[in-house]
């Protein structure tokens, strides 16, 4: 075969074997990679789905500066096991909103992508201070500074403008009330009907770590515990062929 | 093994290095099969599983295979196999189960797996609890120990906002309705019940605050009410704490312990005979009334 036995020309041509390496990875690439932006199967359709709240998203930012996605995964993989321990498996829609997304690939702690409501906020509050007080066998180390630092929310309309800049479907009206909608969520006290209306009546309100005043603790576990209950199952038929 | 080539039959590649030159041997011919063998049955992967993008979709091979019809299958098979026993923990008696020895088996196994999986974190793997989060192992229980009263709190769960039927109660800040110093009284005659009070003299005076404030839920003697999951203060067992500092804490800001519903039906994550099965295996740990 004439053509195999011009390799020795590509074997013998350093330049021209980089190039052609190049072409043959870039091919490759695009066949992976390219289908899943046009592909009607890649992102299905989902009920529920909506964007963080302000505080949900301040919490996710803590868990993103903190590293906890070195330990913890969040992407249950559509297998028996992880279905039986953490729930149903995750859909790509439910990680549509997120940038960068928390998928992990390291599970030194549990996965959390169903964390949500599984535990009270109490049980996340003692853990975070203080994991093997709840958890003896737990390796994980403690966050109790998190109750000490205050945060004010003052910057989040920013950063939900940047968000909205990638595509995630902030309103103007969510812009606009993004501190009042902060502080709201942490007060069950508070007037927080313009919160729940922006954002759904399945936003969890609740002063989630108990003590006065919107701590880091608060916003994170505010966010762990809205993390995979978005998505409504009784309306869901997973689409085999994916 | 190959044969030994002799090396003056086998020509060299034309690459000199100081002397030194490179034999140009072909590939090895069983390599070569492999390395064909392989292109086949790649082509052939392509047919029979998910693989070509199309316009509008992947190709999804001839056998129909995914990873979801696959997870599906795997549960479905599972669930099949122990379909019998599963249906009939899931609609007998309670309190029958008892009396059925292999279908008690299975429930305790069952319920220790269940257990194990989603009540351990909180409740501790050996079901000793933590602080704020009940000992399943002792004769103490807010809520009520009997096999029906443990089947319901883990149906419906205890003050969470998912279920409408959870358990719930409310004990009031009573650092917002006492003085500081009623507040100490109090405290003390509260751990007179039970042991020695910090200061009698507190104690006595506290008796007569704990039988307008506190009665109502605790009862007169202090031995609690499980239908509003008031603790008994007479014992030594301490959800949050015994002594003084603790209880200073409880009564001044007051507790709200918080346990998710279980029952997928009410927004929890199991199905009737994990429940069933979990509550069986809580109810012989030792406690059980």
């Amino acid at each position: 075969m004439a053509i195999l036995d011009k390799h020795k020309i590509l074997e013998t041509n350093a330049t021209l074997l980089l190039i052609c390496s190049f072409l043959v990875v870039t091919i490759g690439g695009l066949v992976q990679i390219t289908p899943l932006f046009y592909l009607e199967n890649t992102i299905e359709e989902v009920e529920g789905m909506r964007p963080y709240t302000p505080l949900e998203l301040e919490g996710r930012q803590i868990y993103i500066r903190e590293g906890c996605y070195v330990c913890h995964s969040q992407m249950i993989r559509p297998m028996r096991d992880e279905v039986e321990r953490y729930g149903h498996y995750s859909l790509a829609a439910e990680s549509m909103y997120d940038h960068p997304f928390q998928w992990g690939s390291k599970r030194t702690g549990p996965d959390l992508a169903r964390v949500g409501g599984r535990y009270s906020d109490d049980w996340h509050v003692a853990h975070l201070i203080h994991p093997q007080s709840v958890v003896p066998e737990s390796i994980m180390p403690r966050y109790e500074f998190l109750m000490h630092n205050m945060i004010d929310g003052l910057h989040l309309k920013d950063r939900m403008a940047t968000h909205a800049m990638v595509g995630v479907p902030y309103t103007e009206e969510m812009l606009t009330n993004a501190a009042a909608d902060f502080s709201a969520q942490a007060d069950p006290d508070s007037d927080y009907d313009g919160l729940l209306e922006r954002y759904g009546d399945k936003v969890n309100v609740s002063n989630f770590d108990g003590e006065p005043g919107i701590s880091e603790m608060d916003a994170l576990v505010a966010y762990l515990q809205m993390l995979g209950t978005l998505v409504d199952f009784s309306t869901f038929t997973p689409d085999a062929s994916r | 093994m190959s044969k030994k080539t002799d090396a003056n039959e086998v020509p060299t590649t034309g690459h000199s290095w100081d002397g030194i030159e490179e034999y140009d041997n072909p590939m090895p011919r069983w390599w070569l099969i492999v390395f064909y063998l392989c292109i086949i049955w790649g082509l052939g992967y392509t047919v029979f599983y998910p693989a070509w993008p199309m316009v509008n979709s992947a190709t999804s091979g001839i056998l129909g295979w995914s990873t979801r019809g696959q997870v599906a299958d795997e549960i479905d098979a599972q669930l099949t196999a122990n379909a019998a026993v599963t249906e009939k923990l899931a609609t007998v008696e309670l309190a029958s189960i008892a009396e059925n020895p292999e279908l008690n088996q299975f429930a305790v196994n069952s319920g220790a797996a269940v257990f194990r999986t989603w009540c351990s974190q909180c409740h501790g793997s050996g079901a000793a609890g933590a602080v704020g989060f009940p000992n399943l192992l002792d004769d103490s229980w807010l809520w009520g120990g009997s096999l029906e009263e443990i089947h319901y709190t883990i149906t419906n769960g205890i003050r969470n906002e998912v279920s409408e039927d959870a358990h719930y109660s409310e004990m009031p800040a009573f650092g917002d309705i006492l003085e500081e110093s009623e507040i100490v009284q109090v405290v003390n005659y509260v751990m007179s019940l039970s042991g020695d009070p910090q200061d009698a003299e507190a104690a006595a005076a506290g008796a007569t605050i704990f039988e307008e404030q506190c009665t109502a839920c605790h009862a007169e003697d202090g031995t609690g009410d499980k239908y509003q999951g008031a603790p008994n203060l007479t014992d030594a067992i301490w959800l949050y704490g015994g002594d003084y500092d603790t209880l200073l804490e409880t009564v001044t800001y007051s507790r709200f312990g918080v346990m998710p519903p279980w029952k997928d039906e009410v927004g929890g994550r199991l199905s009737e005979a994990q429940v069933r099965a979990v509550a069986v295996y809580v109810h012989q740990l030792g406690g059980g009334q």
